[in-house]
């Protein structure tokens, strides 16, 4: 046979035979191949919508005359608002917005209804959350025609001049924590989150499995050690590598992204530790369950990609429909990210943070629970 | 004393799936022994071993190995076991002073420095104590195992084919260790596929296919199998074991370098089934059948249990 032809069909088959062969074996990889459209068009389908309404507002209504009611009206007719509770204080309005528990305030102040007949043009106050702008910026943009429509029905008659000129109410939108709408103070923040979810995962992902890999488990089981101990022992020393990572992160924020620092750095390091440590539990509990390291390397992508289209980082939370955003609640990048922004945009404090943290804990003891149930103190399969 | 047994055990089973790897075996060995597990591949050899040091979960079997329950107090057995793996099982991404003194700490050994130190003198692995564990050659790799799971002053080593890949030099030194740590009181359980080793033990055992099928010294397990032995040389012997097997008598007929082993169970029977091929160049040789034409016999008439 001439072995220098460039193609035998013989041995070019015999390849092609052995990679199909191998492929039935690997059956991740060919869940994966199944998996991953699946749940992309899934997420990219139906889950997000770079669009968001039914925003929660929350209404300080200083005024009861018929005109601030139709005011509210049609901001509810729009679609984007959606009223989900009364303020009384203007404190009251800026905590709820510090949370984030509303994206929106609308201030109607006192004597509106008056002032509007006169014709003095009341102002009307809508701040937003604009930490994300993509979130907030279509129904900042439908702000000024919404309202304009809404009280020609009430300016008829004597009062049609009021709807003239400049309009009858002067409207006012705040945006706060992010006034310029810079989408580079919601991303960089959020980037520390995806960055740390993506490597921390990954590289406890491969920890155990390198070891059954090499064979050095079977050493490391022959010895007198605990579950806790190994899996422990493993996570430890990349709470180091993650802090690298947190403190590039912010200092590139700082210097290159000009990314405004309003609340404590110490808080957020303290938060980061949390959240390394839950992304770290979550390798390890993925290399407890991996057979190999292509497998648990697969499995981190698998837990990536709807961290980071769930999570509010690339798409808004609130855009999402409500069984994405489930989803999207059990992720610890989803608490992270709002942790991040809310510390450093909004200057939250502990008070704040507490509320997403305890989520991060629990992702965390729960993950590493599993892992050490999983993890085998023997051989056996 | 109950404590002459370092290891005790019986009925040890171990199933993966439907098949049995191991299979009901008993073993007992005697404090300061040598003992050998002889066997073809797959034959439940370490298995066996992983069962004893607690790797694996036995399905069935109970006893004793250094005075505790093998089943249950295998977190003590560890700590007193030494267990070398088939495989070289240490990071190959440490030096070997490092590895060493991971597997110290692993064991809680007092004095951690100084008994890390004085194993590196001991192996003569002083020059190289900060080279890594994966740059090692075969034979120092086998040296630093050895070392390693000598570190927390065992009472029993478990080792698992530890001369395979290893040169006669680095095979020869790595025994007379053995011997003397033996001396020491120190009991040992070897697999090996060498016949010079397995003759170097004290006694022995040989599994085939899950099943113990004999042990005991060498002699004994020579005298248990009952075989007749010839040898001969002689051109194409190749030719003649082919026209030897045909008999019924004989029951095999092996190449061992330049001669042939041929063998049968019933002397008288053999001598007669030969005696047609006695004739011209061939030299016959009535000799005592070694370890070797024993074990080749235990694997001809060992049943395959794992095929289907």
């Amino acid at each position: 046979m001439n072995t220098r032809t460039p193609l035998s069909f013989e041995r070019f088959r015999a390849i092609v035979i052995k990679e199909f062969v191998q492929m039935r074996r690997d059956r991740l990889t060919f869940g994966m191949i199944i998996g991953i459209p699946f749940i992309q068009l899934l997420l990219f389908g139906f889950a997000i919508n770079g669009d968001p309404k039914h925003l929660p507002t929350a209404v300080l209504l200083a005024d009861n005359s018929q005109y601030g009611t139709s005011l509210l009206v049609a901001l509810k007719n729009s679609n984007y608002f959606e009223f989900v509770r009364e303020v009384r204080t203007e404190s009251e309005a800026e905590a709820a917005l510090a949370r984030g528990d509303v994206q929106f305030v609308v201030t109607i102040p006192e004597n509106f209804g008056r002032n509007l007949l006169r014709g003095d043009r009341p102002a009307i106050l809508v701040e937003a959350d604009a930490t994300d702008p993509t979130a907030t910026g279509n129904a900042i943009a439908s702000l000024q025609t919404l309202i304009k429509s809404a009280l020609q029905r009430d300016l008829t008659g004597p009062l049609a001049y009021l709807a003239e000129g400049e309009g009858p109410v002067n409207l006012r939108v705040h945006a706060r924590y992010n006034p310029e709408g810079i989408s580079q103070y919601n991303i960089v923040p959020g980037l520390m989150g995806v960055v740390l979810t993506m490597t921390m995962v990954m590289i406890t992902g491969l920890a155990i499995t390198r070891e059954r890999e090499r064979g050095t488990m079977e050493n490391l089981l022959s010895m007198p050690t605990r579950p806790l101990e190994v899996l422990l022992g493993k996570i430890i020393p990349n709470i180091f590598v993650g802090y690298i990572q947190v403190g590039l992160i912010l200092t590139a924020a700082r210097l290159i992204f000009h990314v405004p620092m309003i609340g404590s750095i110490p808080l957020i390091l303290l938060v980061a530790l949390v959240f390394i440590i839950a992304n770290l539990a979550m390798g390890i509990t993925f290399s407890t369950l991996a057979k190999n390291q292509l497998q648990a390397m697969q499995m981190t992508f698998f837990f990536f990609l709807p961290s980071i289209l769930l999570s509010g980082f690339m798409f808004p939370f609130r855009g999402m429909p409500e069984w994405a955003q489930c989803i999207g609640e059990v992720l610890p990048l989803t608490h992270f990210l709002r942790i991040v922004r809310g510390v450093l945009l909004k200057g939250n404090g502990c008070a704040e943070v507490i509320l997403q943290l305890w989520q991060i804990m629990l992702f965390a003891i729960i993950v590493l629970a599993v892992g050490v149930k999983r993890y085998r103190k023997t051989l056996d399969e | 004393m109950m404590d002459s047994l370092a290891i005790d055990v019986r009925g040890m089973t171990k199933r993966f799936g439907g098949r049995t790897v191991v299979n009901g075996v008993d073993l007992q060995v005697k404090t300061g022994e040598v003992y050998g597990f002889l066997g073809p591949n797959g034959s439940g050899k370490t298995t066996f071993i992983r069962m004893l040091c607690g790797l694996l979960a036995a399905d069935a079997g109970e006893g004793a190995c250094l005075g505790f329950d093998v089943i249950r107090e295998s977190a003590f057995i560890k700590r007193q076991v030494g267990y070398m793996t088939q495989r070289f099982s240490f990071y190959e991404d440490l030096s070997i002073a490092e590895n060493l003194d991971f597997v110290a700490r692993m064991y809680g050994v007092s004095n951690r420095r100084t008994a890390v130190r004085e194993s590196i003198d001991r192996l003569g692995l002083g020059g190289r104590q900060k080279q890594l564990a994966g740059e090692l050659s075969g034979g120092w790799k086998q040296r630093l195992a050895l070392a390693a799971c000598l570190i927390h002053n065992p009472r029993l080593l478990l080792l698992d084919e530890p001369t395979a890949g290893v040169d006669p030099k680095a095979r020869r030194d790595f025994w007379e260790q053995i011997r003397e740590l033996a001396g020491q009181g120190l009991t040992f359980l070897i697999t090996t596929h060498y016949m010079d080793e397995a003759e170097r033990c004290d006694r022995l055992a040989y599994l085939s296919y899950g099943n113990l099928l004999t042990r005991g010294t060498v002699a004994e397990v020579i005298a248990h199998a009952h075989l007749t032995t010839w040898s001969v040389s002689g051109p194409e012997l190749h030719a003649l074991a082919r026209r030897l097997r045909e008999c019924p008598d004989v029951i095999q007929a092996v190449a061992f370098g330049a001669r042939l082993h041929v063998s049968g169970s019933d002397a008288q029977r053999l001598e007669q089934a030969i005696a047609p091929f006695r004739t011209g160049s061939h030299v016959w040789q009535n000799i005592s059948p070694g370890l070797e034409d024993v074990f080749i016999h235990l694997m001809g008439n060992a049943k395959d249990n794992f095929s289907e």
